[in-house]
């Protein structure tokens, strides 16, 4: 076996005639965001370790349409919807993780009523597997030892997909101490950018919305934040910014804490 | 005594019923004002969310203090409601307390029950009263419930309050009159409430007490059915509507927004995939997202009547929190007033539709759609499951497909769509160029190896 990272492509694939058992859909954020790129790194990286049988669209990958959708561009969701659903579908795939949900959401949710059917994960469900099959083995100490650490609930997974414990249980994997925010869970607070918001400046109002949730992830007096959707990446960094406290307090993606307590990050 | 009362009672459940019937009839109508949406799938998760959200108050108890009023209030209204039935065959038929003796024990336990109710819904109005315009709850104060809202809020409060007193004060002359030995007054042997205020009319005459005690009765059960009307023009209209509210919620994960048909239609005829739509089809089409109430459903139609103002909505609401425009209530309230607007105007003769106004710009403006961050948190506080996320998407579809009025740095970002397939404008083909730093590294050993 080749001793460097792969990342297959699914046209890869294709033309040696394999179907890999999953599709990592990157997202365009994932793709695009120099800050997200390090998730889609850690997350690659940890698929290559625990030998996992996956593969990438690569450029074949488009926008799910999920921001035009909230938008309400109804037109030019479907038009990507429905030429995602032609790639997927014209390389048979069953099984998608993805590390945003946003694309969880819409591939899960919105692209069977236009044909398109799979069995769609977000990535803290996909790490969770593995954890408890016990193919990620937490090593543990190192920098996070005993640290507090908080979780942010992404309004697309927690609320609209009832997606609560997975990324807990992630995170309860790692030698850390978890501490909750006031609003947790069902009454999570946004961070700000759903619903297309991430595109636009915010309205008129007396405050940010990213400011407001990230002053109450500091209350609790957790070192690290950690995030589980490149929009709420940036908007809690952002807000950490806004603080000035960008030295102490680090805003992380679940991958990444994996990938670092495996000793995978660099 | 004269059949009179019976037939001043007859006319006046008469009346009542009549105003009732017109009242349904005219809220029926304006939830029929929306359009058709299927929605009787999976009955029996219907049922079940009836039961725990409407019937169990599920929801409500997220805040324990306003749940326990809210509680004793509602368990009350319900179970004081079986005594009505008694009032409206004495009121006919002429008689009095006309279970009494049928029941006999189980009857002074039950008037004891009521009692014991009345209390706990008379103490629940006044904390209630103290909380709304003592406290500075802020869901309770702010500037979208000025005017009727917050005046229809007190004034329920306050009917509750003089019904139940109404029914305590009748309660302890009817039994002073039994004791007295007056004809027609069964002796109940012992209401412990009622009795502790007899107090209060011990040294009036028996002529005295029996006006009181009729007065009473008369002023509980035209309160009732006064109660009744009123709520139809009323944010309590919840106490009916939650049910059916309930049993139509969406049972979908609140993330997804439903697909348009008739826009697939169009796309995948444009993208060649099946035969352009016939010219009568599009016809039918109407216009897509919402402009006015009329192109909402009547299910979101009937959300708005079911609302309580109660405002957990915008107190989760990010947008609200920080000050923006929005605020969900707001949404629910204006597609309700949008929605008499137009049916009051049809009752008058006119189409109502086309008075110039709208609920996108005359009642909702673009800056409070503008604000949602389609977060659920408003669906998700709601106790009766209102979805005020699915209106506002309707009304920026209208927006975006209709007037391509969206903000700029929307337009914008539909753009990049179209031509990069990212929201951001980056070249197509650099999207994969993030696995060139990853492999240029030495892949670590497996866990396993
Ligand atoms: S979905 Fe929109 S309206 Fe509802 S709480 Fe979130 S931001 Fe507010
Ligand atoms: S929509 Fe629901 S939560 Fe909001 S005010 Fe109405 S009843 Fe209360």
């Amino acid at each position: 076996m080749s001793n460097t990272y792969q990342v297959p492509t699914m046209a890869q694939k294709a033309a040696t005639g394999e179907t890999p058992e999953v599709l990592f859909w990157v997202g365009c954020a994932g793709s695009f965001d120099e800050r997200y790129q390090a998730v889609t790194l850690a997350f690659t990286k940890i698929l290559n370790k625990v030998g996992i049988d996956f593969a990438v669209l690569g450029d074949e990958e488009t926008c799910t349409g999920d921001p035009a959708r909230r938008a309400g561009n109804e037109f030019l969701f479907q038009m990507q919807a429905i030429s995602n659903i032609q790639v997927l579908d014209g390389y048979q795939v069953k099984k998608i993780v993805t590390a945003c949900p946003h694309c969880f959401n819409t591939l899960k949710n919105e692209y069977p009523a236009l044909g398109g059917n799979y069995e769609v994960m977000h990535h803290s469900q996909f790490l969770q597997g593995l954890i408890q099959e016990g193919k990620i083995v937490m090593k543990g100490g190192g920098t996070f030892k005993g640290k507090r650490i908080t979780f942010h609930d992404s309004c697309y997974l927690g609320r609209a997909n009832n997606v609560y414990e997975a990324p807990r249980d992630v995170i309860k994997a790692l030698d850390m101490e978890l501490v909750e925010m006031k609003r947790c869970r069902t009454k999570g607070l946004c961070c700000g950018a759903g619903g297309a918001q991430m595109f636009k400046e915010p309205e008129n109002g007396n405050k940010d919305i990213n400011v407001e949730r990230t002053e109450e992830a500091l209350e609790t007096g957790a070192k690290t934040i950690a995030v589980g959707c490149p929009f709420c990446l940036t908007m809690m960094a952002d807000g950490v910014k806004n603080k000035e406290k960008e030295k102490e307090v680090q805003v992380l993606d679940l991958a990444e804490l994996i990938a670092k307590d495996q000793g995978l990050s660099g | 005594m004269s059949s009179l009362p019976q037939i001043l009672f007859l006319l006046v459940l008469g009346a009542a019923g009549f105003i009732l019937y017109k009242r349904i009839s005219y809220i029926r109508k304006t939830i029929l004002l929306g359009k058709p949406l299927p929605r009787t799938d999976r009955p029996k998760e219907r049922w079940k969310t009836m039961a725990l959200v409407a019937f169990g108050q599920q929801k409500m108890f997220k805040r324990i203090g306003p749940a326990l009023l809210h509680l004793i209030i509602y368990v009350s209204f319900i179970v004081i409601n079986l005594e009505v039935l008694e009032f409206i065959i004495d009121g006919l038929a002429g008689t009095h307390r006309i279970f009494a003796s049928a029941l006999a024990g189980f009857y002074t336990l039950a008037m004891n029950l009521f009692e014991l109710l009345a209390l706990g819904v008379l103490i629940s109005c006044v904390a209630f009263l103290i909380r709304r315009n003592l406290m500075k709850v802020p869901r309770l104060s702010s500037a979208e419930l000025k005017g009727w809202p917050k005046l229809d809020a007190n004034l329920i409060l306050w009917i509750e309050i003089l019904l139940m007193i109404a029914i305590l004060t009748m309660n302890a002359t009817d039994q002073l009159l039994a004791y007295r030995g007056v004809e027609g007054y069964i002796p109940l042997g012992g209401l412990w409430i009622s009795n502790s205020i007899q107090g209060l009319f011990e040294g009036l005459s028996s002529a005295t007490l029996l006006f009181l005690e009729r007065f009473a009765w008369w002023f509980h059960i035209i309160g009732i059915l006064g109660f009744a009307i009123y709520v139809t023009y009323s944010k309590h209209l919840h106490i009916f509507l939650a049910f059916p509210n309930t049993w139509y919620s969406n049972l979908d994960p609140k993330g997804k927004i439903p697909n348009m048909e008739v826009v697939t239609q169009e796309v995948k005829s444009m993208l060649g995939l099946q035969a352009a739509p016939e010219a009568t089809d599009q016809a039918e089409i109407g216009r897509f997202g919402a402009k006015d109430v009329t192109d909402l459903s009547w299910v979101q139609i009937m959300n708005a009547f079911s609302c309580t103002e109660c405002g957990r909505c915008t107190a989760e609401c990010p947008a609200s929190i920080t000050g923006k425009k929005l605020s969900p209530r707001k949404i629910m309230m204006d597609t309700r007033d949008r929605a008499e607007e137009i049916s009051q105007s049809k009752v008058a003769g006119k189409d109502g539709k086309d008075d110039g106004k709208s609920l996108l710009g005359d009642y909702i403006s673009q800056e409070e759609i503008n604000a949602c961050t389609s977060c659920n948190a408003c669906v998700e506080a709601c106790p009766v499951n209102i979805d005020p996320l699915s209106i506002i998407i309707e009304l920026r579809r209208y927006t975006s497909m209709e007037e391509s009025g969206s903000p700029a740095q929307w337009n914008a970002m539909f753009q990049n769509i179209e031509t990069s397939f990212a929201p951001w404008k980056f070249a197509p083909s650099d999207r994969f160029n993030w696995a060139s730093k990853l492999n240029q590294e030495e892949k670590k050993p497996r866990n396993n190896e």
